[in-house]
C-alpha cells in the first residue's frame, strides 16, 4: 500500500503544466469558442505529444496503456488550463476501439487519434456529440451498434461557449454490434472526473490569488471569516475529490470510477459558485479569464452521467458485494 | 501508487478479524456514557489488553505491538466492521499517550502506559474552562509552586467522560506574568479523586452524563506529574492535538462501517428513491476518508507529517458523521425519535463532533490562513 503519486507521476504533471502555461490556454479557448480551431488543433498535437491520448490504449494497438492512473494525471493538467475540445470523448473513443472484438477499425483509425492527428467525439444514442464540427472521427453508440458517424447536424451554442454540441447524423458504417459502452463509459467519467478536479483546483487558486488582492473596508477580503470559511470548504471539497480519482483510478471498478466523478463535479462546482461569488461584479464578466473556469464546471457536472446517474451507479456497485 | 496491503499486513488483518469474530460481545454494551455501560467498556477494554489488541499502534513493552499507521489503519477497519464497542479509553489513548511518547519521561511512561492500556486507569482531557473555550489559551486554571510539586486550583469543564473516569491531565497557568497568553502554562496529571478535586457530571443533550465540570482547590501534584518542562505547556499540548483532529481520533473504519449500515438500513427499508442520494454520498464519504487516510499514512511512512492539512480532516469526518446519522435517523422515521438505539446514540454524538477537538470555524480558519495563505483575520 503507498497511496501516493510516484516521481515519474508527477514529473508528468510538473511537464503538462508547463507546456500549457506556456501555450496561453485562455485565448485557445475563446479561439475556440468562435469555431476558429486554428491554435486548439495545433495544442491538441502537442498534448497527443506528450501521450496523454496513448494512455488508455494497451501496446497491442501502440499504445502506453492502459494507465489510468497517468491519465488522471494528465486531465487534472488539462483541467487546469481549461483546455478545449473533445478530450475526454477521444480517450473514450481510443479505448472503445482498442477493445473491439474486430481488430480492423482500430487499425484503422487509432493511429492519427494516438499521434494528435485526428481527434473523436463519441456519442450515446440520442444525445449531443461534444464538438463533432472539429473532431474528425464521430462515433455514435446506438442501439444497433457502433457507427462512425457520416456527419453532423447544427453547433448549438452553449453556456460554455468553448463547448460546441452538435447531433450526429444518423447512419454511416457500422463498426460494432457489440460494442464495450461500459468500458467506454468508465473512461470517460474518470477523464471527467480528472478535469473537473483540474478546474476546481483553477477555481481555487484564481479566487486565493483575488481575495488576497482585493481590498475593501481598507482590508483584504480575504481576511474576512466568510469569506475564508467558503474557500476552506472548497479546498476541503477537492481535497477529498482527490484521493476518490486516485483510487478509482486504481481499480477502474464503474462504482469506483462513478464516486469519483459525482465528488470531483460536485467539488468543482462548489468552488465555481463560491469563485463567482468572491470575485463579486468581476467574476459574472464573460472578458474576464475566470468565466472559463466557470462554464466549464457547470458542463463537466452533466458531461457522461449527472449527480443522480452517478450514484445511483455507486449504489448498484455496493448492492453487488456481499 | 497501489491500494494493495502486503501478505503481511493480511495476515495481520486475518488475525485481528479472528480474534474479534471470537471475542466482541453478541449483544450491544451499554452507553458508554453511564455508569453501568462505562464499567462494562473497561471490562472491554481488559479483555482487548490481555490479548494485546488494545493499543496496536504502541510498543510492545507498553502491551503494543508496533503497528505502523497502515496497520492501525487495517485494525480500526476490522474493529468497526466487527461491531466492536466504542473506547472508553480513547482520550487517553489519542491524546495523553502521544504526549508522553514525545515529551514524558521514561519513569512517566512505565507509570502511565500500562494501566492505560488495561482500563484500569481511564483518563479524561481537563483543557477546556468556563472562560476559555475556542480561546484555550486564556485559560486561568492556576498551578502555583509547592514544596516537591504544584498546588493546582481554578475549573475545568466539559471534560468528557470524567464523570466515572479516574485521572485527568490537563494544562494549568504556572506563570500568570507571561506577555502572551499561551506562555507560563504547564501541562500536568491529576487525580480526579484527590483532596480538593469535586467532580459534577453535566448531562448532553440527551440527558446522559457524558462529560463533567471539574473544581479544583489547592490539590497537590508531585513533580513527577508534570508532562515536559514547566511553562513550556501549550507547545506540548498542541503537537498533540494534531493527533486528535487527524487520523487518530476518527479512523476511517468507523465510518466504513456506518456507511454499510447505512445501505442495509436502506435497503431493509425498501431503498426509498427519496433517499437514494444520500445514501450514496455515505458511501462515497467513507471511501472518500478512507483513501485520504491512505495518502496520509504514505505521506507519513515516507517520513511527511500531517500538520495543518488535520483540519481538513476534522471538518470532513465531523460533517460526514451527522449527514450519515440524519439519514439513518429520516429513514427510521418514527423509530428515529426513540433512545438508545445505536442510531439514536450516534445522532446525539454525532451532534458534538463539529464543537469538540477545535470548532469547525477554528479549523476553517486554520485550513484558510495556513493552507490556503489567506491572511489572518481579527480573533
Ligand atoms: C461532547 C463534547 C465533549 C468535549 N470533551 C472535552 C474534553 O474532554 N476536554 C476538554 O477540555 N474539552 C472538551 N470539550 C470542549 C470543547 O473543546 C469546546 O466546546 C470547544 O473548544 C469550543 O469551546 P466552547 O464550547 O467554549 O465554544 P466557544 O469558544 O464559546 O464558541 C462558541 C461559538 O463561537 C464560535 N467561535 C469562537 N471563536 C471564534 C472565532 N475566532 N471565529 C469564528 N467562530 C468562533 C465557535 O466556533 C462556536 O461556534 C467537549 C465538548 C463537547 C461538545
Amino acid at each position: 500500500m503507498r497511496f501516493l503519486l510516484d516521481a515519474e507521476q508527477r514529473a508528468f504533471a510538473g511537464s503538462l503544466d508547463a507546456m500549457l502555461t506556456a501555450a496561453d490556454t485562455p485565448s485557445v479557448v475563446r479561439d475556440w469558442s468562435r469555431g476558429e480551431h486554428g491554435s486548439g488543433r495545433a495544442l491538441w498535437s502537442r498534448v497527443a505529444e506528450a501521450g496523454v491520448f496513448a494512455l488508455a490504449v494497451p501496446a497491442a494497438h501502440a499504445g502506453l496503456g492502459p494507465l489510468p492512473v497517468e491519465l488522471a494525471v494528465g486531465f487534472v493538467e488539462l483541467g487546469r488550463h481549461a483546455v478545449p475540445g473533445p478530450l475526454a470523448e477521444t480517450v473514450a473513443a481510443a479505448a472503445l476501439l482498442a477493445e473491439l472484438a474486430d481488430p480492423g477499425p482500430a487499425e484503422r483509425l487509432l493511429p492519427a487519434l494516438l499521434s494528435g492527428e485526428a481527434s473523436a467525439t463519441l456519442a450515446l444514442d440520442g444525445s449531443y456529440a461534444l464538438d463533432g464540427d472539429a473532431a474528425t472521427v464521430r462515433l455514435a453508440l446506438t442501439a444497433g451498434g457502433l457507427r462512425l458517424a457520416p456527419g453532423h447536424g447544427p453547433v448549438r451554442a452553449c453556456l460554455d461557449p468553448a463547448r460546441r454540441l452538435t447531433p450526429l447524423t444518423a447512419g454511416g458504417e457500422l463498426l460494432s454490434t457489440a460494442p464495450p459502452v461500459e468500458h467506454a463509459l468508465t473512461w470517460a467519467r474518470l477523464a471527467t472526473a480528472a478535469q473537473a478536479l483540474g478546474v476546481g483546483l483553477t477555481l481555487l487558486d484564481r479566487t486565493v490569488a483575488h481575495v488576497r488582492r482585493r481590498t475593501q473596508f481598507g482590508v483584504p477580503v480575504g481576511s474576512f471569516q466568510a469569506v475564508k470559511h467558503r474557500l476552506a470548504d472548497a479546498r476541503t471539497a477537492l481535497e477529498f475529490a482527490r484521493p476518490l480519482l486516485f483510487g478509482a483510478a486504481l481499480t477502474m471498478a464503474p462504482a469506483d470510477v462513478a464516486a469519483a466523478k459525482v465528488t470531483a463535479c460536485e467539488a468543482a462546482y462548489a468552488t465555481a459558485r463560491a469563485a463567482l461569488q468572491l470575485h463579486g461584479a468581476i467574476g459574472y464578466t464573460a472578458e474576464y479569464d475566470l468565466s472559463l473556469w466557470l462554464a466549464r464546471a457547470r458542463a463537466l457536472r452533466t458531461a457522461w452521467g449527472g449527480p443522480a446517474e452517478c450514484r445511483a451507479a455507486v449504489l448498484s456497485g455496493r448492492a453487488a458485494r456481499p | 501508487m497501489d491500494l494493495t496491503h502486503s501478505p503481511a499486513d493480511e495476515a495481520f488483518r486475518a488475525e485481528v478479524r479472528a480474534w474479534l469474530g471470537a471475542h466482541v460481545p453478541s449483544v450491544p454494551l451499554p452507553s458508554l456514557e453511564t455508569e453501568e455501560g462505562f464499567a462494562a467498556h473497561r471490562a472491554w477494554e481488559a479483555e482487548l489488553a490481555a490479548d494485546r489488541w488494545s493499543v496496536v499502534s504502541w510498543p510492545a513493552a507498553y502491551g503494543g505491538r508496533d503497528a505502523d499507521i497502515v496497520r492501525w489503519l487495517v485494525f480500526e477497519e476490522e474493529y468497526y466492521a466487527a461491531g466492536a464497542p466504542g473506547r472508553v479509553t480513547q482520550n487517553g489513548i489519542n491524546l495523553l499517550a502521544p504526549s508522553l511518547f514525545e515529551h514524558g519521561t521514561p519513569r512517566q511512561r512505565a507509570r502511565v502506559l500500562p494501566s492505560m492500556a488495561t482500563g484500569e486507569v481511564v483518563w479524561a482531557q481537563a483543557w477546556s474552562e468556563p472562560e476559555a473555550g475556542s480561546d484555550l489559551a486564556s485559560l486561568t486554571s492556576r498551578a502555583v509552586r509547592a514544596e516537591g510539586g504544584w498546588l493546582l486550583s481554578g475549573q475545568k469543564t466539559w471534560s468528557s467522560r470524567a464523570a466515572f473516569a479516574d485521572r485527568a491531565f490537563g494544562l494549568f497557568r504556572s506563570d500568570p506574568d507571561t506577555p502572551k497568553p499561551h506562555q507560563g502554562l504547564t501541562y500536568l496529571m491529576f487525580g480526579l479523586r484527590a483532596p480538593g478535586v469535586t467532580v459534577r457530571p453535566i448531562g448532553r443533550l440527551d440527558g446522559k452524563p457524558a462529560f463533567a465540570e471539574i473544581f479544583l482547590d489547592e490539590v497537590f501534584v508531585p513533580d513527577e506529574d508534570v508532562i515536559g518542562e514547566p511553562g513550556q505547556g501549550w507547545r506540548i499540548a498542541m503537537s498533540t492535538a494534531g493527533d486528535e483532529r487527524g487520523l487518530r481520533l476518527r479512523s476511517p473504519g468507523r465510518f466504513l462501517a456506518a456507511a454499510d449500515r447505512l445501505f442495509a438500513l436502506w435497503r431493509s427499508r425498501d431503498s426509498p428513491a427519496w433517499a437514494a442520494d444520500r445514501v450514496a454520498d455515505a458511501l462515497i464519504g467513507a471511501r472518500a476518508y478512507q483513501l485520504f487516510a491512505y495518502a496520509h499514512a504514505s505521506r507519513l511512512l515516507d517520513g511527511g507529517s500531517i500538520g495543518p492539512e488535520a483540519s481538513l480532516n476534522k471538518v470532513f469526518w465531523s460533517e460526514y458523521d451527522i449527514a450519515l446519522h440524519e439519514t439513518a435517523l429520516d429513514l427510521l422515521g418514527q423509530e428515529g425519535e426513540t433512545a438508545d438505539t445505536d442510531w439514536s446514540e450516534g445522532y446525539v454524538f454525532s451532534l458534538a463532533g463539529p464543537i469538540y477537538a477545535g470548532t469547525n470555524e477554528i479549523q476553517r480558519d486554520i485550513v484558510a490562513e495556513r493552507l490556503l495563505g489567506l491572511p489572518k483575520g481579527r480573533r
